[in-house]
């Protein structure tokens, strides 16, 4: 009796430990994620202002914004995102639509599925390679190329999961009104499945907006800007790569542009990731 | 009546030529769509090998230099042109050691929290604030950890510890000296929270696989709910949990621009923890755009290759295991 009183005790202790170590995992989690966010805000907000927007960055010991950045961000990641979709769409269909067991579709599916987590990098070692040593200079192309590379891997994984959510039923009933295939696919799937197409879509903007490494040097960095045609083959500023050079450095008005730069990207990043999660959502209901 | 009769045919055989047109053409655009989804699948598999092969011809320079010396020797002296991967290869391995030790319990205490003990309104907040650290961009945990973290750590964390094992023996080595804020250790740390969040979410997926019937069978045989969970939910989600962690593993390998802001970038093998390092990535993100000399950037683009080489073994293997879960679901 005494014995079996000990074990119970034992037990219960075991399962109160293991009670108070899961819930402390999970503030764990938390108090970073405030940590990290307050500091942010601390540091970003009093940095804000409107000639963020209006001038291009400074040298050091002056005043500025961060224009120039903001504008290769966002064009660099438009052409991206505006090359790597259809090259994601597609190839997600190919493995949904026209593959499913085979083979080829066993290797593509695994190889995508390293380059969606193979470090970031790399892939701008690779573009440097290709690119960069052929051109002879750094480019916003090879930046927009190295973003590419990115945007792909996301936007298959999400096709081929979203296609692959379709009923098979719609497709047969399609396919036996005499439609041929790509029309079943152009007009019944991808429109069944497109809210989850353009979550996949907001997912890479989000993933390639916070993107450095690759940027380095592929694109390198640009003290100007210009509205040129040619803008794109000469160094492009983007606001990561801006972000790390500032911060890095010694001056205290840089400091705090890098700050505005960081709370602008996260701000940015948190608003896709919830505008995907709002539209996955109202999918599934 | 003839003349009529004629019409009528040649009018149906115009019909059946133009429809046979518009079924052949219908035809042909079904070939050239399969095609260019076949070939958007195939860039894919070229992109994959042309980052092999662009790492493999940029990195010859500095293997036929150093042979497999590269990988074994520490000394890294861009102005005599010596490279050694030692330091960095040290520093990828021991931050993503510590990273690990501390994500994976912690990111499994999560997923068990949000599955079985969290009460039910507060599970989606908790649960998105939680995938929210995994969408925060690597920079910005980088310019949080140099700036806002590394000055925090030294003073509340290091020294204190620093100073308390001082002069015991193996603690002391590790844990001792100079503390700067930023290094090896806090790059662990760091990294811990960015992986923390694919943990957690790969282990709650594969928690809500277990069949209630099991759990209610173990509960009804008086067990707790930590006996339910360590020898009944647990060892049946196994291979779900190592994939998880192990593309966990991978992610931290690879992980740049935080590691570069808070491990100090110093390429000698300290013995204590808190004392400056390097790794990989750091490495090359650090030194790239400055190495002048070809054998200088391709020591870093042999850094480069070494790194894909080791999160791809890791990364095959997490698909892997987590491939054969998928399939076991499906029976």
């Amino acid at each position: 009796m005494v014995l079996n009183r000990a074990l119970y005790l034992r037990r219960r202790l075991a399962n109160i430990t293991f009670i108070v170590l899961s819930v402390g995992a999970a503030l764990f989690g938390l108090i970073w994620l405030t940590f990290i966010l307050g500091g942010l805000l601390v540091d970003g907000v009093s940095a804000l202002s409107p000639t963020l927007f209006t001038e291009i960055t400074p040298p050091p010991g002056s005043k500025g914004g961060l224009a120039n950045a903001i504008g290769g961000s966002i064009l660099m990641s438009v052409i991206a995102v505006a090359v790597g979709t259809p090259v994601g769409l597609f190839a997600g269909t190919y493995l949904a639509e026209y593959a499913r067991h085979g083979k080829l579709a066993f290797v593509v599916r695994f190889v995508n599925d390293i380059l969606l987590s193979a470090p970031s990098i790399v892939i701008g070692l690779f573009i440097y390679e290709l690119l960069v040593v052929r051109m002879g200079h750094f480019s916003g192309w090879a930046g927009a190329a190295a973003l590419t590379v990115i945007v792909i891997p996301v936007v298959v994984r999400t096709t081929e999961n979203m296609l692959l959510l379709v009923p098979n039923g719609l497709r047969e009933a399609a396919s036996a009104l005499g439609a041929p295939q790509n029309f079943v696919i152009k007009s019944v799937t991808w429109k069944a499945a497109r809210a989850g197409i353009i979550t996949g879509v907001l997912l890479a903007v989000a993933r390639i907006s916070g993107e450095t490494a690759p940027l380095l040097f592929t694109a390198l960095g640009n003290s100007g800007w210009s509205w040129s045609p040619s803008a794109m083959n000469e160094p492009m500023a983007s606001l990561p790569a801006v972000i790390y050079s500032f911060a890095t450095g010694p001056y205290e008005d840089q400091h705090s542009l890098a700050w505005a730069g960081a709370l602008l990207i996260t701000a940015t990043v948190l608003a896709l990731s919830i505008l995907a999660r709002i539209l996955e959502n109202q999918k599934r209901t | 009546m003839t003349d009529i009769s004629l019409q009528e045919n040649s009018q149906s055989l115009a019909d059946l030529s133009a429809r046979v047109e518009t079924a052949r053409r219908a035809g042909a655009g079904d070939v050239r769509f399969r095609i260019t989804a076949l070939l958007a699948a195939l860039l894919v598999l070229a992109i994959f090998g042309g980052v092999i092969a662009s790492l493999l011809v940029g990195a010859m320079p500095a293997f036929k230099a150093f042979g497999f010396g590269f990988i074994t020797t520490e000394a890294w002296s861009p102005t005599r042109e010596r490279f050694g991967a030692l330091a960095p290869i040290y520093g990828t391995l021991v931050t993503s050691l510590i990273a690990m030790v501390i994500a994976v319990p912690v990111g499994i205490g999560i997923a068990i929290f949000l599955t079985d003990l969290c009460p039910r309104p507060l599970r989606r907040p908790i649960g998105i604030a939680v995938e929210l650290l995994a969408g925060i961009p690597s920079i910005i945990y980088g310019i949080w950890g140099f700036f806002v973290f590394a000055p925090w750590f030294q003073l509340h964390v290091q020294e204190p510890v620093a100073n308390a094992v001082a002069d015991i023996p193996v603690l002391g080595t590790l844990f001792g000296g100079v503390t700067f804020g930023i290094g090896t250790f806090t790059a662990g740390l760091i990294l811990s929270i960015m992986i923390l969040p694919f943990i957690s979410a790969v282990t709650r997926d594969v928690l809500e696989t277990v069949p209630s019937v099991l759990k209610e069978a173990s509960y009804g045989l008086g067990a707790t709910s930590w006996e339910v969970m360590w020898k009944v939910c647990l060892p049946f989600c196994q291979t779900g949990v190592v994939g998880g962690a192990m593309l966990a593993l991978g992610r931290a390998l690879g992980e740049t621009m935080a590691v570069t802001f808070v491990i100090g970038n110093s390429h000698k093998i300290a013995s204590s923890l808190f004392a400056p390092g390097t790794s990989i990535s750091a490495s090359i993100a650090n030194e790239f755009t400055e190495a002048t000399g070809d054998l200088y950037r391709s020591a870093l683009i042999e850094l480069g290759l070494l790194l894909f080489v080791i999160t791809f073994i890791v990364l095959a293997a997490a698909q892997l295991m987590l491939m054969r879960l998928e399939k076991g679901k499906g029976k």
